[in-house]
């Protein structure tokens, strides 16, 4: 069976890696280039950047700060962020992006991600979705950095976003996030069972055990933790071992 | 005043035919003091002592950057002379004698062969295989190291010889290092590919 890729996240807010819990309260914890470096050094198969206030804000990320960041690994980085033209995922290629996620601008602009996937290549254009379970069970995807309903169905959105062209989908449960209570199994797995394209599962990742879970029962390809790894709950390397003893393979560094 | 040991940096080119993002490579270069200088201009590929294809996207859009930019001929040219050329992904796809994707295109021919897509995957492994993967040679001695692979199409060269590194993926193992004397191609991102991608850098700089 293929590697688990094991991939963190970094929430940036200015200069800033931040953690919002439940997108209400965001505390800084740490700065980005430090724990760029640092894990890429332990071990991270890739890395996941995003700025959460940029579409909030209406604006752009730091170019500079992400050039920065990714001056020294040597491993494929996701920007996300604010993409909302071929010219923003130009500047985050020249800064030190391999890929770009985008979400709150392809749920208003579908098509913009076909016009991202045809100029760039799919493999460059990550489905971003922030997911959050209605009282009716329904996931509905939120934008803004996890603030605003979008009133779109979360699932199928991301059945439409790979018919759209997408190369990957990044899902992030908006419940889960922060919490290190375990990822949420059941949207991972109910959008892994029909995608064609990789899944890289976020939020809530806590125990290791969590983490194992999502991989075998949700079948999603890769997996990406934000807290557990800021707050040195865990490290790459424990993660990996940890994975490895469950006959799950990982590539070991 | 002329030091009298010889420190010549060879002259690095990364061909820039509007594919893929450079940036990566040239920080990889950086990172052991080389400035390997990206450009299209037919003259410093000329005088370079070796020259990188990168590339991302199908075989027929690299190949047409190439020929919009009137590369082709050049490519071949230092290519025909044995001087060291790397290829990586697209660019070492395209070193090949055609491309099977959506449709069959033209390639440099510099290595005899084919790429086609990924076939008859196990485990309904998803195309493409993104993610990392261990290279063995065709001996069978695995390198130990896993490298980043981004791929829905794979190196089929016609000879056994070529054949320089051996990777499995959904059960099918496939050519993930093409050589021809001095010219390399390999199907994964050694920019991308940590400690061990480093590694395959410099020894390309210092094979020139």
């Amino acid at each position: 069976m293929k590697n688990i890729r094991v991939i963190p996240l970094l929430n940036i807010k200015g200069p800033n890696v931040v953690k919002p819990v439940h997108t209400e309260a965001l505390r800084v914890v740490g700065n980005p280039k430090v724990l760029a470096e640092t894990y890429y050094n332990e071990g991270a198969d890739e890395l996941i950047y995003l700025d959460i206030v940029a579409s909030l804000y209406q604006r752009n990320l730091d170019f500079d700060l992400l050039k920065s960041v990714t001056e020294n690994i040597f491993i494929p980085v996701t920007v996300g962020g604010g993409i909302r033209s071929v010219h923003d995922i130009n500047n985050a290629l020249r800064s030190g992006a391999d890929k770009v996620a985008i979400n709150t601008y392809a749920i208003h602009h579908p098509e913009f991600l076909t016009e991202a996937a045809k100029e760039f290549g799919s493999q460059c254009i990550v489905l971003y979705i922030e997911a959050k379970k209605q009282q009716d069970g329904i996931y509905e995807a939120y934008t803004d950095g996890g603030r605003e309903h979008s009133g779109l169905d979360a699932v199928l959105w991301a059945r439409r976003a790979i018919d759209l062209g997408v190369g990957e989908i990044l899902i992030t449960s908006v419940d889960q996030d922060g919490t290190m209570r375990g990822y949420d199994l059941d949207l991972i797995k109910k959008i892994a069972d029909f995608s064609t394209v990789p899944i890289i599962a976020h939020g809530g990742a806590g125990a290791l055990e969590s983490i194992e879970q999502v991989i075998t029962k949700a079948k999603t390809d890769a997996v990406s933790a934000s807290s557990i790894f800021h707050y040195k709950e865990s490290n790459i390397c424990s993660v990996k071992n940890y994975l490895r003893g469950k006959n799950i393979n990982v590539r070991m560094v | 005043m002329c030091g009298w040991f010889d420190m010549t940096i060879p002259k690095i080119t990364i061909i820039d035919y509007g594919v893929g993002n450079l940036q990566s490579l040239k920080k990889a270069f950086n990172f052991f003091g080389v400035n390997a200088a990206a450009s299209e201009d037919t003259n410093e590929i000329l005088t370079s002592d070796a020259i990188v294809l990168p590339g991302v996207g199908s075989f027929e859009a690299g190949m047409r950057g190439l020929k919009v930019r009137g590369l082709v001929n050049n490519v071949k040219n230092f290519a025909a002379k044995n001087k060291p050329m790397l290829g990586i992904c697209l660019g070492a796809q395209i070193l090949l004698s055609e491309g099977h994707e959506f449709g069959v295109f033209e390639g440099l021919d510099i290595i005899p062969g084919k790429v086609i897509r990924f076939f008859d995957l196990q485990n309904k492994e998803k195309i493409p295989h993104i993610g990392w993967n261990m290279v063995k040679s065709p001996g069978g001695e695995m390198w130990n190291q896993d490298f980043y692979f981004v791929h829905s199409y794979i190196l089929l060269p016609d000879r056994k010889e070529n054949i320089f590194g051996l990777t499995t993926y959904g059960g099918r193992e496939f050519c993930s290092i093409v050589k021809n004397g001095n010219i390399y191609g390999t199907q994964f991102h050694p920019e991308k590919s940590g400690k061990a991608g480093l590694e395959i850098i410099k020894n390309f700089i210092n094979s020139i």
